[in-house]
């Protein structure tokens, strides 16, 4: 674990190039790399624009809106959002079991989420790279250029993602922002014809995910000395698992392990978060810097998602998954793999555990069950906790006496994996632009890194694998130097 | 003898005395786009998205009555652009955010701008500051929906006696108060009519949003002027 190339010494010695994605939803996301005379690099920076806005005015609404609203900060995971904070809002209405209608229309959700966001970031954004090699021809590395060449592969992630959508729909009432899930249950359950409609596909859907994790081990092992190395640092894990140990994406107590995989805490209950937690604010950053308070924020910061996951649980549940996660263990050895390109690898295992799940749910008749909503004695205070696509989502609320929110705190998971991407540029800057004049094949190095933890802003500005960039090399007294734009169509644009 | 009629937008529409051009159309199953109108209260002809043109004037159809063989005109472009217009500047004038709105898919505003095809609100947002009142243990007031209709002032003072609720203020100042400090000092009961008439989302009962799916709600199958009562 390394802080260098966090803060140069002297900056206004050096060169600045500033890596600029511009973000449709979430805000603003770029890097900035610090040169000498001989493109030397002394300090790399991610930034990106937090979520600060939402904790502020959900302020003083009332509390069973806030399930439906907040969800409004993301277009590609709300489902994570809803479900976030339907669970710390099932404290409030006194909710401390719901019916297993409930439980079970909650998971199948989410679940459809996992199968639809992995599938979406897999074969939509980061296959190009993989499929065709980090700068390999611009003009060809997006879906289309996939479709073209491996038309199967593009079609089954096209139908992997609309399944999945297709669970969220019949579960929350709509493909993206639906409302189903509410303090202390949900306010529907499936009916049969929509449970059949569901049903019909779900053995194929578990038989493309497989098929998926070997399409993605076969290119780590193909490649393996480069998936193991780029950008590859260590880190603390941490993830929800359930109390026997096994993943659970939906509930379950906190697991943190250190970089060797020893486990450092578990069992933490999510209403205990703020006692493992704290978040440190940087200047040169609007997102916080979460870290373990045990290890202060230059050692605890800690790396969440499906490589972690995957790593932190004893077991999967779902048979076909636990068959990979062993030969993923297997493969990383005594310790844990950190290598950010091995997500995609246990991405798709998560993905196949999803298709997995949704599955044997389809088959369980409580989620045609009538039973939908439980009551309490009511709270004030409440903390939910679910790992979404990107990793560990947490959400908690103080309501007043009179129903509404006075008190909010999101950390959401890209703020979670804020270190940890940052550390992963710095790397790869090290390992591939130190030294050299940048390209935009370099450029979508440092992209290919970020692409790697799925944070919302790469989904959101990279739908069509071509994320508009903007390089500007300044010398020490800000006159340009150089400039390289990549526009949204991919097209390069040198000046 | 026959009822006398009129032609509303070519159609031949029976009425008996007394009654308004939008009451005769209701009764026929015509839809008149309207918002303060409530066919249970009379009619005060405020927000006037129920304009029509009757023999080629322009009047609030709620509080006008028809003549015989009188020439109605209600679904035109002329109108159903102005009537878009007035829309869009009730949206803007409040906060009505329709994304997290409890009453989204079960409010006429909403359903009337979908009516008329509202896409966009078109003129700039006031973003008025208008805090909630959730004082009353059952009950809680969003004024940022308020539009300003009437019809919980009507209720409560003309149906349940109370005088829960008054408009204040005069023209871009308007706006909806409680005859105390805030609504649990008031006599406000969940049994009052005026619990039960607003046709946007500012009296709610708590704890209660989002109960309804999304496909039950009372707009989601028809459009606004597909419903019987047309609301
Ligand atoms: S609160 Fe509702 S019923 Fe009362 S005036 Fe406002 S919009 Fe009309
Ligand atoms: S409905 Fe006639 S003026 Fe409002």
């Amino acid at each position: 674990m390394s802080n260098s190339l966090e803060t140069a010494q002297h900056p206004e010695t050096l060169r600045r190039i500033a890596i600029d994605p511009i973000s449709r939803v979430e805000g603003h996301g770029k890097v900035t790399i610090l040169l000498d005379e001989n493109n030397h690099i002394h300090q790399v920076r991610l930034h990106i624009a937090e979520f600060r806005g939402f904790e502020k005015f959900i302020q003083g609404r009332p509390y069973w809106e806030v399930p439906v609203m907040v969800q409004r900060l993301c277009g590609i995971c709300p489902v994570s959002h809803h479900l976030a904070a339907s669970k710390a809002l099932d404290a409030i209405v006194g909710a401390k079991q719901l019916t297993p209608t409930a439980d079970k229309i909650r998971r199948l959700m989410h679940h459809g989420q996992m199968l639809q966001s992995h599938a979406l970031h897999f074969f939509h954004l980061c296959s190009p790279d993989l499929l065709f090699g980090f700068d390999s021809e611009v003009s060809q590395r997006n879906i289309v250029g996939i479709a073209a060449k491996y038309p199967e592969t593009a079609r089954r992630g096209i139908l992997l993602r609309k399944y999945g959508q297709e669970v969220i729909r019949h579960t929350a009432g709509k493909r993206i922002h639906g409302t189903s899930s509410v303090p202390g249950g949900v306010n529907k359950s499936l009916s049969l014809a929509e449970r059949d409609e569901l049903l019909k596909d779900s053995e194929e859907m578990v038989a493309w995910s497989r098929d998926a994790v070997q399409l993605v081990k076969e290119l780590h092992f193909k490649n393996s000395e480069l998936y193991n190395s780029f950008g590859a640092f260590s880190a603390n894990i941490m993830s929800l698992t359930a109390a026997d140990g096994s993943m659970d994406l939906y509930d379950g107590q906190l697991r943190g392990r250190d970089a060797a995989g020893h486990i450092m805490f578990d069992g933490v209950k999510d209403q205990d978060y703020t006692t493992l937690i704290a978040e440190q604010v940087k200047n040169w950053s609007y997102m916080k810097f979460p870290y373990l308070k045990t290890l202060g924020p230059e050692q605890g910061w800690y790396r969440v998602g499906p490589l972690s996951r995957v790593q932190n649980c004893d077991f999967i549940a779902t048979p076909l998954a636990e068959i990979e996660r062993r030969e993923f263990i297997a493969y990383s050895g005594k310790s844990l793999l950190h290598a950010p390109l091995a997500y995609h690898w246990t991405r798709m295992i998560e993905m196949l555990h999803a298709a997995e799940t949704i599955r044997d749910l389809l088959h369980d008749n409580d989620i045609m069950g009538s039973d939908l909503t439980v009551r309490g004695e009511r709270g004030f205070e409440g903390v939910g906790i679910i790992e979404a696509p990107r990793g560990t989502l947490i959400h908690h609320y103080r309501v007043d006496e009179n129903d509404l929110i006075s008190m909010c705190n999101l950390i959401v998971s890209t703020t979670h994996n804020n270190q940890a991407m940052n550390e992963a540029v710095r790397r790869v800057a090290q390992q591939y632009l130190h030294g050299h004049e940048i390209t935009e094949g370099l450029l979508n190095h440092i992209e290919v890194a970020i692409r790697a933890f799925d944070p919302c802003l790469s989904c959101a500005t990279h739908a069509l694998g071509k994320m508009p960039l903007e390089v500007e090399v300044l010398d020490a007294s800000g006159e340009q130097m150089s400039y390289l734009a990549r526009a949204g169509d991919g097209a390069s644009i040198n000046c | 003898m026959n009822n006398p009629t009129f032609t509303l937008d070519g159609k031949t529409i029976p009425f008996t005395e007394g009654q308004t051009i939008i009451q005769a159309a209701i009764a026929a199953s015509v839809y008149i786009p309207h918002l303060c109108f409530n066919p249970e209260f009379k009619a005060h002809g405020s927000c006037k998205l129920c304009t029509v043109k009757a023999n080629g004037r322009k009047t609030a159809s709620c509080t006008a009555q028809p003549q015989p063989d009188m020439i109605v005109e209600s679904n035109i472009q002329e109108l159903n652009d102005e009537r878009r217009a007035l829309l869009q500047m009730l949206f803007v004038e409040g906060n009505h955010f329709c994304p997290s709105c409890e009453m989204s898919g079960q409010c006429q505003l909403q359903a009337t701008a979908y009516e008329l095809n509202m896409m966009s609100p078109h003129f700039d947002h006031f973003f008025p500051d208008r805090p909630l009142d959730a004082s009353h243990p059952e009950y809680l007031l969003d004024f940022n929906r308020c539009i300003l209709c009437s019809l919980c002032v009507q209720a409560s003072r003309d149906v349940d006696g109370k005088n829960v609720f008054a408009l204040a203020g005069r023209g871009i100042n308007s706006h909806l108060i409680v005859n105390a400090s805030q609504l649990a000092e008031t006599g406000f009961s969940g049994d009052d009519k005026a619990a039960h008439v607003c046709p946007v989302g500012v009296i709610l009962k708590k704890r209660v949003g989002f109960v309804v799916p999304v496909g039950q709600r009372k707009y989601d199958l028809l459009p606004i002027s597909a419903l019987a009562k047309g609301d």
